[in-house]
């Protein structure tokens, strides 16, 4: 497949940058870049953690073992103060989304047209390198979470009270006649917070992941089609290699608390289903 | 930015990479973790009763010394005292000696002039004999005389 022209104009470049490289049309279109960098990143933070733990020792450990293992301690601190319950995956589940979501937003630190230039080469016309600027790749992270959140309502209420609680929270009543009036009202309520929980979950982490990238596309494009011999390069150039400087380093810090928001909700919103009213 | 079928597999990666954490990464760290931990207090209690059993032997090596330093102070107050008692002894003994020394000196001396004195009797006696027959000659004989003369000497002798 021969790649098509590349756009000039700053409508046509930006637009171009925001394409996925998909196959399949509408709903059932897969992102192949997402999915691709996804799962390469995922190779990569299983490489690196369930390596070092594989040859972890309780003696004097490595550099990168100190680490892992800073990061293990933070995240098991953490889950054991905000998790009451006792679990076996919560700790893991939250370093993963931690590390993985890091991993995936620290892709938006590359220049913003390195990996779309070589793709292009190699006859890939679209790629978007960051899979968290990416609204499916939020969304199904946050409907993972979502779907453990009910996991554990279950297995720590039991059928019952999970169901229960569906229609007896947060309008308590005595009588039965009460019970049934507040029924409904407890039920929207419900459903409602369940629902805005995943919406929330992962729209926050693809807004702030989405904006950071079109603003790099927009630092990227200051210096559209200039040419040496135009005197706006010489202007544009430094003020472009400032903005994008200052942006990268504002955006170490989005990256960073973007990933540890979605953990640290996602660790809340599960001892909240856990714990017992 | 359209939510499509991705988000299946995006979702299901981030369970299954949990998952795979959760068995096969987390506990082996928490192990070393938790091991070295313990070995660290281990070794820290190890330290601690270690630093409580020096001050024991250090409280324990001045009790000994200063019992020590007693029983030699005892010692030898003991070997002066002794070496006193041995001094006033031979002292002692030597006076004696000295005092039995000087009686024997004393008697010797004693029978001495008396065997000096008797001889010197017996000698002036016969030098009298011999005057008084010098001045006799003749008239003195010596076999009628003889009693007188034997009493002569005893008397010289006994006086």
């Amino acid at each position: 497949m021969m790649a098509a022209e590349v756009p000039t104009d700053m409508t046509g470049y930006i637009k171009h940058h925001l394409e996925h490289l998909s196959s399949g049309e509408g709903f059932y279109a897969l992102h192949l870049d997402s999915i691709f960098f996804k799962l390469l990143l995922a190779l990569i933070f299983v490489a690196i953690f369930i390596g070092t733990a594989r040859r972890a020792t309780a003696g004097v450990p490595g550099k990168l073992q100190c680490a892992v293992e800073m990061l293990v301690e933070y995240v098991a601190t953490l889950v054991k103060e905000t998790f009451h319950g006792n679990s076996r995956l919560i700790a893991p589940l939250a370093i993963t989304i931690f590390c993985l979501t890091f991993l995936m937003n620290f892709m938006d630190m590359l220049p913003v047209d390195l990996l779309p230039f070589l793709a292009h080469h190699a006859g890939i016309e679209h790629l978007r390198v960051v899979p968290t600027a990416d609204l499916s790749t939020t969304f199904g992270m946050a409907i993972c979470v979502f779907l453990l959140i009910q996991y554990y309502g279950v297995k720590h209420k039991g059928v019952g009270g999970f169901f229960a609680e569906f229609v007896t929270v947060p309008f308590h009543a005595d009588g039965v006649v009460g019970k049934i009036l507040l029924a409904p009202p407890n039920l929207l309520l419900r459903l409602i917070e369940e629902g805005v929980r995943p919406v929330s979950l992962s729209l926050r982490l693809f807004g702030n992941m989405y904006a950071g990238e079109l603003i790099f596309i927009l630092i990227a494009a200051m210096t559209l089609n200039s040419s040496l011999a135009s005197g706006m390069t010489y202007f544009m150039g430094p003020l472009q290699l400032i903005a994008g400087l200052l942006w990268t380093i504002f955006h170490i810090l989005v990256i960073t608390l973007q990933a540890f928001i979605f953990m640290m909700l996602t660790v809340v919103y599960l001892s909240m289903a856990a714990a017992k009213h | 930015m359209n939510i499509t079928i991705t988000l299946i597999i995006q979702g299901l990666a981030l369970f299954l990479v949990a998952w795979g954490v959760m068995k096969w990464g987390w506990p082996l760290i928490m192990t070393a973790i938790e091991t070295r931990q313990k070995t660290i207090a281990d070794g820290l209690a190890a330290a601690n009763r270690g630093q409580n059993s020096l001050e024991d032997a250090k409280l324990q090596a001045l009790e000994i010394i200063r019992e020590a330093r007693t029983k030699a102070t005892q010692i030898v107050d003991q070997a002066n005292r002794r070496g006193g008692e041995m001094v006033e002894e031979a002292r002692g003994t030597a006076l004696a000696e000295g005092e039995r020394m000087l009686d024997a000196a004393r008697s010797s001396i004693t029978t001495e002039t008396a065997r000096a004195r008797g001889e010197l009797r017996s000698q002036v006696g016969t030098l009298a004999l011999a005057g008084a027959a010098q001045v006799l000659k003749r008239e003195v004989d010596a076999k009628a005389h003889a009693q007188l003369l034997e009493d002569l000497s005893q008397r010289i002798a006994a006086g």
